[in-house]
């Protein structure tokens, strides 16, 4: 395994910022609810700065060597991460579906991870 | 810590599917986006320093960002009200469509590793979108 622990963190954290990203992107958009003029609020503008963060990171720890069959398994956390602050702060049910549908979904950019060697 | 204003209320069926095809565009857009930012980067390598003008007259480049902000608001748009919890794994089938363009476009082969991928996240979003409509 040649892919050095320094860029495994930055995935790493990459994908937790980005999840936190997810979480105000996500309220920020409900204030949606009371008109478009809301579109300016700093939810969303945080939302959206986290995520630009979060890919600065990701570019930075998938460069070479990295190894992208090991790092994808660690961007798809990020799903983990997204389910539990769901669940955590806006109360969403974890239905079945979700648990087969994320199951698969993480498999599949797994795969697509070893695909892209 | 709440963060949800009024979101317990629950999201009336029509609605959540209406999210889940938001989505659905925003990884529609999202995918060209990227190729179109990657092939625009390659044209910025050779430069010794990063011009402003050189970024802004960068046709690809410029392109690329105006589609990842167009998809960029129908992901906001979807998540006004639809769950996160649904909608964010729904994001994965941009590698999908990446895939798909980079075949098309230069010719990058799909082995059978990211074959099954891409099988296994639209059997994934598959079962999301079923879920959604219950």
């Amino acid at each position: 395994m040649k892919t050095p622990v320094s860029h495994m963190l930055l995935v790493l954290f990459a994908s937790f910022i980005g999840s936190f990203g997810a979480v105000f992107l996500k309220s920020g958009a409900e204030q949606l609810r009371k008109g478009w003029l809301y579109l300016f609020n700093w939810r969303l503008a945080l939302g959206a700065g986290l995520f630009v963060l979060s890919s600065v990171f990701y570019i930075m720890g998938l460069r070479p060597p990295a190894e992208l069959s090991v790092l994808y398994p660690m961007v798809a956390l990020g799903y983990i991460w997204t389910l539990l602050w769901s669940c955590l702060f806006f109360k969403e049910r974890f239905t079945r579906e979700k648990f087969i549908g994320l199951f698969l979904i993480l498999a599949g950019v797994f795969c697509v991870g070893m695909g892209s060697r | 810590m709440s963060l949800a204003a009024t979101n317990s209320v629950a999201v009336p069926e029509k609605r959540s599917w209406r999210s889940v095809g938001l989505v659905f565009g925003c990884t529609l857009l999202g995918a060209p986006a990227q190729v179109l930012m990657k092939t625009g980067a390659k044209g910025l390598e050779n430069l010794g320093h990063l011009g402003v003008l050189a970024v802004l007259t960068n046709i690809p480049l410029m392109a690329g960002f105006v589609l990842y902000g167009l998809s960029a608001l129908l992901l906001v748009m979807a998540l006004k009200d639809g769950e996160l919890s649904l909608l964010y794994p729904v994001i994965a089938l941009t590698y999908v469509w990446v895939a798909i363009l980079s075949w098309l476009i230069i010719h990058e082969q799909i082995n059978s590793w990211k074959g099954l991928g891409i099988g296994l996240i639209v059997a994934g979003v598959a079962v999301l979108g079923r879920g959604s409509r219950r």
